[in-house]
């Protein structure tokens, strides 16, 4: 498998460190819009319990690749994609594997706040649980708690559970959200611009919270903002124009990156 | 850009001064007052007339008895009694309507907004749309023809229910999935991206969303088919003793108005008509109350906050 990955990358991926556990693997993964190709061959090998950084210029990808990892790329109208993701070495798309099995391990948070506007606090971290069967309310309210404890939001909140959870600021709606996706025990974590819409404090805590997420997840985090990049990630991708243009840990690709294209998005050339 | 400036300058001073324009704007509010007032005075006067004549007929035996002929000390028959029975008859008809209605509708529209993005989805909508428009007097003869006459069932409430039932079914279907297309995507992505079914995610998530809008399209569609008349006069009958079965006779605010006001030799039977009228009226305001309380639900009340 290792093999054949490395054979067909467009560029080599120097990983200095012995062997550590890979979490997801891209192999050859396109996607399209219709007729849009937006995604080119991309192979990229995603570290366990590591946080990898994905930047690129706007509209390089970067959501589309992430929304291909758990499946939601083809929830679009006309959206495509071949190539594989692996997800401890089995295929995400491979035929007879369900969509929804793969979303309830790969969860993910979005660009924009986007909690359900009808429920509570509580419901809407025990929204993925409970709408899959969960009636146990014991173990619903441990879940909960445990959930936006990692999500740092349990003590801004812990009175007011059943608040809306729309009447929450930004920065908490954020932090809901996140703890929603991590209610269902996920083993990935997919960030989309989490920060993006967030204040300089609000995006402190969830660089804070990110950080101490890996221990006991991977994390893939899309940002557009550099210093967050070396700030939370541990492996970066740069992406552009549907290509993978480099790979490699953080420090390495933010100090001497190897291609030229990098370099020039790195120091504000384009993007 | 000096010179279109200076244009600029130059068209302002042609044609708009402060004052020229503060009086476009006097006109322009006059005329919005005026208009207005126009379409409030049928509203107004309406209701001025009904509780004026209807509140003479009130009482609590009007409201409660049954229809009942006396006969006055000159000779001439008159009506005393009450309409309870068309008012028992007209909820009976509306709980029924709404029974039928509401979950088929509500399914429809949901299907519709979901998976209704082909070519199949298209054909339902328009005749959804053909049938809104329908005269509802067409859609009597239908329910008298194929049901009353056809499939003997009879003049009933079952009759009357089913015609109502096709009258309301694509005022919420249409609601529905306008109210369900409003969900923002992001919120379905939430609900997809945390691995629930997507029909879960649809029911439980989606149309939660929607709530007050499904809501609303329903009581007001309850509220739209309470008063129609056309399809129960042929269909429901006409009956004067309380409700006793689908398949039975029953009576209906509406067709009473109707024959009350007809009636031009009984005397009080007008004055009974105008009562019929202020109480469908009330009842028809009811239902738009509630509509507003329920969209004043929790999340009314955090949309309004944000
Ligand atoms: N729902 C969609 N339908 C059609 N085309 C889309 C859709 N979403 C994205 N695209 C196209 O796919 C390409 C990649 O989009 P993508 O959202 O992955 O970029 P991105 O790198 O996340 O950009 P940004 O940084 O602005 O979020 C863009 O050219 C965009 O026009
Ligand atoms: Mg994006």
């Amino acid at each position: 498998m290792d093999k054949e990955l490395k054979a067909e990358n467009t560029k080599p991926i120097l990983i200095s460190r012995p062997v550590e556990p890979l979490k997801i693997q891209t192999d050859k993964l396109n996607a399209w819009f219709g007729n849009n190709h937006v995604l080119k061959d991309v192979s990229l090998r995603i570290k366990e319990n590591h946080v990898t950084a994905i930047i690129g210029p706007s509209g390089c990808g970067k959501s589309t690749l992430i929304r291909c990892m758990n499946r939601m790329h083809e929830l679009v109208p006309q959206a495509k994609v071949s190539g594989a993701v692996l997800l401890d070495d089995a295929n995400v798309y491979a035929k007879g594997v369900d969509p929804v099995s793969v979303r309830r391990k790969i969860g993910m948070v979005f660009q924009k706040p986007n909690p359900f506007p009808t429920m509570s606090v509580y419901d809407n971290v025990a929204a993925g649980l409970k709408l899959n069967g969960e009636r146990d309310h014991a173990r619903l309210d441990r879940a909960v708690k445990r959930s936006l404890d990692l999500a740092f939001l349990w003590e801004e909140v812990k009175h007011e559970l059943d608040k809306s959870g729309s009447s929450l600021s930004g920065g908490q709606q954020q932090r809901l959200c996140i703890a929603r996706a991590l209610a269902v025990e996920p083993e990935v974590l997919l960030m989309d611009e989490p920060c993006s819409a967030l204040d300089p404090i609000a995006t402190a805590k969830i660089e804070e919270l990110i950080t101490n997420l890996k221990d006991q997840y991977t994390v893939v985090i899309v940002t557009h903002n550099m210093q967050q990049a070396a700030r939370v990630s541990d492996y970066t991708a740069f992406l552009y124009l549907g290509q993978l243009i480099e790979y490699g840990e953080t420090t390495n690709l933010f100090e001497n990156p190897t291609e030229e294209l990098t370099e020039r998005y790195l120091t504000g050339k384009f993007g | 850009m000096e010179s279109l400036q200076g244009n600029w300058r130059n068209s302002r001073v042609r044609t708009s001064t402060p004052s020229w324009r503060r009086f476009k704007d006097r006109i322009a509010f006059s005329l919005g007052f005026l208009c207005v007032t126009l379409a409030m005075i049928p509203l107004a006067s309406i209701l001025f007339e009904v509780v004026r004549n209807g509140a003479t007929a009130l009482s609590v035996q009007f409201l409660t008895g049954t229809p009942a002929l006396v006969t006055l000390p000159t000779g001439n028959a008159a009506l005393a009694g009450g309409i309870a029975v068309s008012i028992e008859g007209t909820l009976v008809l509306m709980g029924l309507t709404a029974v039928i209605a509401v979950p088929i509708g509500l399914l429809a529209g949901v299907y519709l907004a979901e998976f209704g993005d082909n070519r199949f989805g298209r054909s339902i909508r328009f005749l959804n749309d053909v049938l809104s428009e329908f005269p509802s007097i067409v859609i009597g003869i239908l329910v008298y023809s194929i049901l009353v006459v056809g499939l003997r069932v009879g003049f009933s409430a079952f009759a009357g229910g089913v015609a109502l039932s096709i009258i309301m079914l694509p005022i919420v279907t249409r609601t529905t999935e306008e109210s369900i297309k409003l969900v923002p995507r992001s919120v379905r992505d939430a609900a997809m991206a945390l691995g629930i079914r997507k029909w879960r995610a649809t029911i439980s998530v989606v149309l939660s969303t929607a709530r007050s809008g499904v809501v609303t399209g329903a009581l007001l569609s309850i509220a739209r088919i309470s008063g129609e008349s056309a399809p129960l006069l042929l269909t429901i009958g006409t009956s004067s003793y309380f409700f006793s079965g689908l398949n039975q006779q029953v009576d209906a605010l509406p067709v009473r108005i109707f024959l009350l006001s007809s009636e031009n030799y009984v005397s009080g039977a007008q004055q009974q008509g105008w009562g019929a009228a202020l109480i469908l009226i009330v009842l028809v305001l009811c239902l738009n109350l509630a509509v507003r309380i329920a969209t004043r639900g929790k999340y009314g009340a955090v949309r309004s906050r944000i």
